[in-house]
């Protein structure tokens, strides 16, 4: 699996000074840092799920495990429930996300959607999930606003919605946090198309903007959110963190069930765990499998499409309209995270009140001790995996371009393009692999090494997301690098090294910052990593604020989930404002 | 057989008591002395920010009186650090575990002692012990019909109580004092009754209290139940909740995660009664602002079950001193008396309040009053748990009835 990354990032030549071996071993390492958890937490997983883990007494070989799942009560349900959550979060996410491009991509502002949607990407799943909780409940805020005024309800309505069997709650939050994820995804490949002059050539032949958009820069774009694509099918068929708080319990989604038989008393329990983790590892598999057959039937039937010309249609209004609903899904996703932050400093706040009796700071004074402990942690495990993967991920970079030759822009290489595509697939290797399938057998090999509950193997198990994440949103601006800035340093005798410190990274310092964000935002957001690498004795903001909204005090559980919804965003606010201060004699780089 | 079983168990425990006493001064100066420094991982269920406080004030008093640091580990499950110590075990560490001090009973408690997993006995090397309630208060030596034989550190009393706002409420002689009485009630009001669900404790509690209440010879389940007797002894329970479910809270589809969720519904006016395994639970959330002032508690008239938490050491526990110093400081007179002010907990005590010293026993006079507090003859004499393996089989049982 190396040699991919290695292909793309290093192909130094035998003159290649001391320093150089250091920077090629760059790709190995970073490969390593998160492909041998997951590597050696699948198997741990997988040869219990077929009966084998001594240290519990499973000596032989045997297919028990798989029957005790499909014998569990409500285990159907479960694995029905799973699927439709899954997909019908991907489906609606991606729809919403194409529509919105095709509706937007040519209008004033577009550019700035990203910094509009950039805080929504940032909070973590399960701050998000526990805000929304607090809106829809029967007993919620946005039943408050209309009760007892429109509805007459003095007391709540007995209907369900957190917790629902159908799972729509769970659903709604994963498409608010999934649908801008990819819309940023699909304006960052609109940069490497010519996006606007085909839109315009096509308008010129009388197509509409939507559909012209959907015709000519779908096809291009596709390619490159095809594995966004996947991991956003990945992830909303095993999320664990927002299915805890939103969705079904009896019976969960499978991922949960997971969860729930792991940490059983019952050993016996950790087999069918197995079993259920590693059916899920299947069902991830096949749900991309199915979603890459589904793209290679689709293209015929799209290529007809395109070649019958027809230039009319609804798709402009029809594209408004979903485009206002996935407005109004960011407007709840926003009112969420309010809501949340109005019960922290709510006093007693009861049903039908639309706000709460008064506004104290009571709550944040009395668990300011409590909460002091896991903000530091979160805030130096975020730290600390970011600047882990950050030095990785310069490494690889820096020495892909001292290699010969970088990667030709113009007139790309079959060979190097091959290998980018793998190494793209490398990294995105642990955003396709459910948590859940590989992070007990992880765990195991951490009791082994003595290395569990240690604030290390939580760093460690952090940087297994934030490297691609990380490496994903740097590459991009670092490849863009204008090579001209270099050699002209260089001309004028700078070292390879000054070169890096004294241009390269002040002309790049803020993607460069804007990646640590994004980084720092995913280690906040963690949740199952931390549990299992942590033996649950490395309580982070995330954790304890999952584990409260269980059940503890709204005005509670709005202190812990609102300050890890915070974190995150003063990330992103330093990220910006630094190179600003920073640079505020240079133009163009503040 | 039950009988001699708990004669047995108080002999052993009043003829060791003694025996530890003499020896006890130079052993606990010896604990203190290795204690001080320790830091010690208590692993307790934190869904409760009130013993979260209490934990983390525990933790302070620990620290300034014999130097012991204490870490609240905070778990969702208790089974978590079950789980945590079999890991271990299994891995091969029999010493240096990673935790120390675990919030137990039930059939946690069962597990780990069936498995040899606890260190102990401890409760006679504890100074405090002898302030223990050994005689009315059996649950403190008897944790669902296991004997605790030492290995587990008696801290907190609880006895099931129901919980209603009067002021939705407003006729007492309507309230459900019983199982058939609480169907009843629930046919007339659709919706408004739920219980957490059963893979929670007091989910569980929930239906073995039923049990108790419904079956005409409670002491049957004193035994470990088995396949033969398991279906006949429990038939009035399915006869009675199968009627049930579909009058409960969202039609019985969906039930809160726990006692704190099940609160947040009283709470939020969404149900009219509770389950609470803590008769001063009410007043105490009244204060915290969590339950409206007008709430009262109400018992069945046949009794309520009571039971006992306990604070445990793992076998393998690195920091074994420093957790007897925690276990120690828990049965505490203060400790007890803050405990059960519901300023701070309202935990009934474990304490016998009349071997304490007339200064420690004036503490418990001091205890915040309150209107919700249900008096000591309202309460009754709490009845004793069934055997662990009732509530597992119930539990079992119904997921296979009605998880589909």
């Amino acid at each position: 699996m190396a040699e991919a990354l290695h292909a793309l990032t290093a192909s130094a030549g035998p003159e290649a000074r001391a320093p150089r071996h250091l920077l090629r071993l760059a790709p190995v390492l970073t490969v390593a840092a998160f492909a041998v958890p997951i590597a050696c937490g699948l198997v741990g997983t997988l040869m219990p799920a077929f009966g084998y883990l001594p240290a519990i007494g499973g000596d032989h070989w045997s297919l028990d495990p798989w029957r005790a799942l499909r014998d569990a009560p409500g285990f159907f349900t479960s694995l029905q429930l799973t699927l439709v959550v899954g997909w019908a979060s991907t489906l609606i996410s991606v729809l919403l996300a194409l529509a919105a491009a095709g509706f937007l991509h040519h209008r004033a502002g577009a550019k700035r959607l990203g910094a509009v949607l950039a805080p929504l990407l940032a909070m973590p799943h399960s701050a998000l999930a526990i805000g929304f909780a607090f809106l829809i409940l029967p007993s919620g805020w946005v039943v408050r606003w209309v009760s007892p005024g429109l509805t007459g309800w003095t007391i709540p309505p007995d209907v369900g919605t957190v917790g629902a069997a159908s799972g729509w709650p769970l659903i709604a939050a994963l498409v608010m946090k999934e649908a801008p994820f990819l819309l940023l995804m699909i304006l960052g490949a609109l940069n490497q198309v010519r996006a606007p002059a085909q839109v315009a050539a096509a308008r010129a032949l009388g197509y509409g903007p939507v559909l012209a958009w959907f015709k000519v820069v779908l096809p291009q774009v596709y390619p490159q959110i095809r594995l966004p694509i996947y991991a956003v099918l990945a992830f909303s068929l095993s999320v664990v963190d927002v299915a805890i708080v939103l969705g079904p319990g009896n019976p969960p989604t499978l991922a949960v069930q997971a969860v729930r038989w792991f940490s059983d008393p019952d050993t016996a329990r950790y087999f069918p765990a197995a079993a259920a983790a590693t059916l899920l590892l299947g069902v991830v598999l096949a749900s991309i499998g199915a979603w890459w057959l589904a793209e290679r039937l689709a293209r015929p039937l799209f290529r007809r499409w395109l070649e019958r010309g027809a230039r009319g249609g609804a798709s402009v209004p029809a594209s408004g309209v979903v485009t206002v609903a996935g407005a109004v899904l960011a407007v709840l996703a926003v009112l969420s995270m309010l809501g949340m932050l109005l019960w922290s400093v709510a006093r007693p706040w009861r049903f039908p009140d639309a706000f709460p009796p008064g506004l104290t700071l009571e709550t944040w004074t009395r668990q300011s001790s409590q909460l002091a402990g896991p903000a530091w942690t979160t805030l130096f495990v975020g730290v600390a995996s970011t600047v882990l993967a950050l030095v990785l991920t310069l490494a690889c970079l820096e020495n892909e371009s001292r290699s010969t030759r970088p990667v030709d822009r113009t007139a790309p290489a079959v060979s190097a393009r091959s290998a980018v595509s793998a190494s793209v697939w490398l990294l995105y290797l642990p955003l396709l692999v459910p948590q859940i399938a590989f992070l007990f057998g992880l765990q195991v090999l951490l009791i082994r090494l003595g290395l569990d509950a240690t604030v290390s193997a939580v760093v460690w198990a952090h940087l297994v997301f934030v490297l691609p994440y990380l490496f994903l949103s740097l590459a991009e601006p670092w490849r863009a690098f204008d090579a001209r800035y270099a050699r002209a340093a260089a001309s004028l005798g700078a070292s390879p090294w000054r070169v890096f410190w004294r241009v390269k990274l002040p002309i790049l310092l803020k993607p460069l910052l804007i990646a640590c964000a994004v980084a720092f935002a995913v280690s906040v957001g963690q949740y199952l990593p931390t549990l299992f690498a942590g033996a649950g004795r490395v309580a982070t903001l995330t954790t304890e604020a999952v584990t409260l909204s269980g059940g503890a005090d709204r005005r509670v559980i709005g202190t812990w989930a609102g300050l890890q919804a915070l974190f995150p965003l003063l990330a992103y606010l330093l990220a910006t404002l630094v190179p600003r201060l920073l640079h505020a004699h240079r133009k163009g780089l503040a | 057989m039950l009988q001699r079983r708990d004669f047995t168990f108080l002999t052993t425990a009043l003829l060791t008591s003694p025996w530890a006493m003499a020896q006890a001064p130079a052993a606990w100066a010896s604990i203190l002395g290795k204690a001080r420094g320790q830091t010690v991982y208590w692993n307790a269920w934190a869904g409760d920010e009130k013993t979260n406080a209490f934990i983390a004030w525990v933790g302070e008093q620990v620290k300034s009186r014999h130097g012991v640091n204490l870490v609240h580990t905070r778990l969702k499950d208790t089974s978590e650090a079950v789980t945590r110590v079999i890991a271990e075990k299994s891995a091969g560490r029999n010493e240096g575990g990673t935790v120390d001090l675990i919030w137990i009973n039930g059939p946690n408690f069962l597990a780990m002692k069936q498995q040899g997993l606890l260190y102990g006995p401890v409760t006679p090397s504890l100074p405090n012990f002898k302030y223990v309630d050994v005689t009315q208060k059996r649950s403190n030596l008897i944790d669902f019909t296991t004997p605790v034989d030492g290995l587990a550190v008696p801290w907190s009393l609880a006895q099931i109580v129901f919980v209603y706002d009067s002021a939705r409420l407003r006729n007492p002689s309507e309230l459900p004092r019983s199982a058939p009485a609480m169907l009843d009630w629930a046919r007339r009001h659709p919706g408004r009754l739920t219980h957490p669900k059963v893979s929670n404790f007091l989910g569980s509690t929930f239906l073995k209290q039923a049990l108790v209440d419904l079956i005409a010879d409670p002491a049957v389940l004193q035994l470990p139940a088995t396949d033969a007797s398991f279906a006949p002894v429990t038939a009035p329970l399915w006869a009675w909740y199968d009627p049930l479910k579909p009058t409960l809270w969202r039609q019985g589809q969906q039930f809160p995660d726990n006692g704190s969720a099940q609160r947040q519904l009283l709470n939020d006016g969404e149900i009219d009664i509770t389950i609470s395994f803590n008769p001063s639970e009410a007043a105490a959330s009244v204060s915290a602002g969590l339950l409206p002032a007008t709430v009262r508690s109400f018992t069945f008239r046949k009794g309520t079950i009571g039971n006992t938490s306990f604070v445990a050491i793992p076998y393998n526990a690195a920091h074994k001193e420093g957790a007897l110093v925690v276990a120690n400081f828990l049965i505490d007179p203060q400790a007890q008396a803050r405990a059960q002010d519901i300023q701070y907990l309202g935990n009934l005590n474990v304490l016998d309040l009349s071997t304490l010293p007339a200064s420690d026993r004036a503490r418990f006079d001091r205890l915040t009053p309150s209107a919700t507090l249900p008096s000591a003859a309202e309460l009754g004499a709490p009845l004793l748990e069934p055997h662990a393996s009732w509530m597992t089989r119930i539990e079992a049982e119904w997921q296979k009835r009605y998880t589909r």
